[in-house]
């Protein structure tokens, strides 16, 4: 242990905000561009599924929900990308690591529930000794 | 209740515009017990109050502990915290085993239904959130800075503000045995009984913001601790040399941030439920009351881990250290926990086996639940290869370790058992269910919570805890464990389920006498505990430690002096190798003792009490429905938010001659130690 200069003294304050701890800092700010871009973008993909509810587009309301929902998706990635400036490099990879983690628990809970949920709605629901047997 | 009028109705119409549905016949004056415990709470209280007075001691508090900042003494309250409710905790399992040991064969024990449901409600809430969590999250927050050579954790404040809220939860909890009642529920206050409709008066709606509350600090002390072992590592230590403990304290805080959002998300939606009459989890109106349960268990499970992990991380380091050996395979422990830590997302649906899901769904989360016991297995190997050969010493951190070996390889057997389907048919909501968890979270959480606190009770006092008193505590906690809930086994084999209030006949008795006998071990240990502390500190002199490395330990936490200065580390260390303190001291590292600096460090704020204690107060008012203290208690928290915001008044600098006393005296405290406890 030798005496290190202070720039360790990223240890000591997070509520200060000192640059030294910030090391690995290259998710910077975004440029006026990429701001209007992201806007420009999020407005569009919000429009869209707008005009689809309003025009009544496919009769189908099922196959219209759907596709809201694609776009819903779309939109989170513009948001990641435009505003929250995301990429596999920022924070030394770390928010990469976050997101892929992040992506995998929310995955598995709905995916789950969805599939647990529907098991249960199969099985509870009242039916006939006939259809207990050719239970899934 | 539902049958009685409503006392409320009686009540003048300001006074339901001032108190809500608070009604004087909301205190539980008819309830004997209670007001006892409530005389001698308020007489003990009092007394503490008064002596605190006497003494002077509320400037000390506010300034030095209740507004700290300091990770070291939050870390402390956190723990002060998890005893005195364990204290609490451990009086309702006295009252359900004592209830549970005589109501047989026509008798009706001392405990009426509605109260004993409220019981056993309020041990499991208490145990899991506020006494595993706060004892968890209180050796965290002292030891992962210290491990990782850090000056405190990354947002201090933040850090503050957590303890205060778990506090405010605590603070609701508490109120509620005294003022209205608690919830009847069960510790998950599954709907449709925790709806409206079956569950009208307060207890839920306690239940509810004191987790909500709680919650809050929880998750946000988690965000802490990521970015503090993410960001704050001391030069050198790769993720890779990272003490054992760090690593699992990560793991931790990482669920806890990924699963705890899911409990506060599902309360919000009873809380909807029971407010504004949305049919979320009811019967009818296309509510569904098992989309609560799937829910609640997607937290609920990485939460048994968030508990655990830590205790694991404790056991390597105590292992390792009194075993004089690095430890056997840590690549292997830092994977088996990352693993563990996807996994646990991945079993919650074997809490509810029976809930109805097809044989497809069951035998999935049978599959996953039994491999998750893989790399818990490859952990006890790792502990038992390190003690192989080594030169272990049987101090009491490492009696806590192989007790809890003994006891959690069996809780684990069990586990596995309840995770075949058809078994769990037969098992569920039984005793041996009961007997099955306690077996884990006090043969692994409880046991390795203690041999931390007896670990680390040097490094934050600078004396040691009394041997004698805390070896007759260890020998009473574990043979009261074993005769405490080895019967539950048994009568979970037999047939019996849980939170049954009274027995019709008189065949099961003898074992739950043999129960109650276990309970009564259990609290002598927990006795011995606190005589040991007492003793501990009258005699802090002959068991002082001025080293600061009493049991010869391997990670950086021993390197700085017991208790450690504000600052931690006059110096950041540089870290070449995974036991680094070891490491240091066997490359013959000598401490610099001179070129200190001044250090730049956060400033103490009494903001996190605020904020917390007006949250708190939301929570009161949203209780008993008292709409204008919920407005402005609810206005009150984000204005006291955005004014701290505006406090630019938050750091200070230690100068470089205070540093330089307080190493020098360091420096003296060491020429007087003969030589360390193991060279």
């Amino acid at each position: 242990m030798s005496a290190r200069a202070p720039a360790s003294d990223g240890a000591h304050s997070g509520s200060v905000h000192v640059e030294v701890t910030h090391d690995h800092h290259e998710a910077g700010h975004g440029s006026r561009k990429d701001y209007v871009t992201g806007f420009v973008l999020s407005v569009i993909l919000t429009a869209i599924p707008f005009w689809l509810v309003m025009a009544e587009v496919f009769t189908d309301p099922r196959v219209t929900s759907f596709v809201i929902m694609a776009f819903a998706v779309v939109q989170i990635v513009v948001h990641m990308v435009y505003f929250l400036h995301m990429n596999a490099r920022s924070e030394g990879g770390w928010t990469m690591m976050a997101l892929i983690f992040t992506l995998v628990v929310v995955i598995i809970a709905l995916s789950g529930s969805l599939w647990v949920m529907y098991h249960l709605n199969t099985n509870m629901m009242p039916m006939s000794p006939g259809d207990m047997r050719n239970m899934p | 209740m539902n049958s009685e009028p409503n006392p409320i109705d009686t009540y003048p119409h300001w006074w339901r515009l001032l108190f809500g549905r608070f009604t004087l016949e909301s205190l539980p004056l008819h309830e004997p017990i209670v007001v006892v415990t409530f005389v001698a709470v308020a007489i003990g209280g009092l007394a503490v109050l008064g002596l605190i007075t006497r003494y002077k001691l509320w400037g000390v508090l506010w300034r030095d502990w209740f507004t700290s900042v300091d990770h070291k003494k939050i870390g402390i309250m956190y723990m002060v915290l998890g005893l005195v409710m364990l204290l609490r905790g451990f009086a309702d399992a006295v009252l359900m085993r004592s209830q549970q040991a005589i109501a047989h064969g026509g008798s009706d024990g001392f405990l009426p239904p509605h109260h004993y449901d409220q019981i056993f409600t309020a041990h499991g809430v208490i145990m899991i959130f506020f006494v595993a969590m706060p004892l968890v999250t209180g050796l965290m927050n002292y030891v992962v800075p210290l491990q990782i050579g850090a000056r405190d954790v990354a947002f201090p404040f933040l850090n503050n503000f957590s303890f205060w809220m778990t506090t405010g939860g605590v603070v609701l909890t508490m109120m509620s045995l005294f003022i209205g009642e608690f919830a009847a529920t069960g510790w998950l206050a599954y709907p449709p009984l925790s709806n409206i409709a079956y569950s009208p008066s307060v207890g839920v709606d306690y239940y509810i913001w004191a987790l909500q509350i709680a919650g809050v600090g929880t998750t946000l002390s988690g965000v802490n601790l990521i970015a503090t072992i993410v960001k704050m590592r001391a030069p050198g230590m790769s993720m890779m040399k990272m003490p054992v403990f760090a690593w699992t304290s990560l793991c931790t805080n990482v669920l806890i941030v990924a699963s705890f959002p899911v409990l506060g998300a599902v309360l919000a939606l009873l809380t909807l439920d029971r407010y504004v009459g949305t049919n979320f989890f009811t019967n009818d109106l296309g509510g569904n009351p098992m989309m609560y349960v799937n829910l609640i268990w997607i937290w609920g499970h990485p939460e048994v881990y968030i508990l655990v992990l830590p205790a694991f991380g404790i056991f390597s380091e105590v292992t390792s250290t009194f075993s004089g050996k690095r430890l056997f395979g840590y690549a292997s422990m830092v994977y088996a926990t990352v693993v563990i830590t996807i996994l646990s997302y991945l079993v919650w649906l074997h809490h509810f086996f029976t809930m109805g899901s097809g044989a497809s769904v069951n035998s999935f989360f049978g599959i996953t639940t039994m491999i998750i016991s893989i790399p818990t297995g490859a952990k006890i190997f790792n502990w038992l290869f390190t003690m192989y050969r080594g030169r272990i010493r049987f101090d009491l951190p490492m009696m806590w370790t192989v007790a809890f070996m003994l006891t959690f390889v069996i809780g684990g057997m069990t586990g596995v058992l309840l995770a075949v389907p058809p078994a769990d048919f037969v098992l569920h909501n039984s005793l041996f269910l009961i007997a099955h968890f306690h077996n884990v979270i006090i043969g692994g959480v409880l046991f390795g919570l203690f041999a931390g606190i007896y670990y680390w009770w040097p490094k934050a006092f600078g004396f040691r805890l009394d041997p004698f008193w805390g070896k007759v505590s260890f020998w009473c906690w574990v043979v009261g464990f074993w005769v405490a809930f080895m019967p539950l086994y048994i009568l979970g084999l037999m047939g019996v389920t849980r939170r049954m209030n009274a027995f019709p006949g008189t065949e099961y008795q003898p074992l739950f006498v043999i129960a109650a006998f276990g309970a009564a071990l259990i609290a002598c240990g927990i006795a011995a505990m606190i005589i040991q502390i007492a003793v501990s500190i009258l005699r802090r002199e002959q068991l002082a430690d001025l080293t600061g490395d009493p049991w010869g330990g391997r990670t950086l936490e021993w390197a700085t002096s017991s208790p450690p200065p504000a600052y931690n580390f006059a110096f950041t260390p540089m870290v070449h190798d995974g036991d680094a303190w070891w490491d240091m001291k066997n490359r013959g590292y000598k401490r610099p003792l001179e070129g200190y600096k001044s250090i730049h460090m956060p400033k103490n704020t009494g903001a996190g009490v605020i904020i917390s204690a007006i949250a708190t107060a939301f929570g009161i008012a949203m209780v008993w429905h008292v709409w204008w203290l919920a407005v402005i208690s609810f206005v009150g928290v984000i204005a006291a938010t955005i004014i701290h915001t505006f406090n630019y008044d938050r750091d200070y600098y230690i100068p470089a001659d205070e540093v330089t006393r307080t190493e020098d005296e360091r420096t003296r405290a060491l020429a007087r130690t003969t030589s360390p406890a193991v060279a």
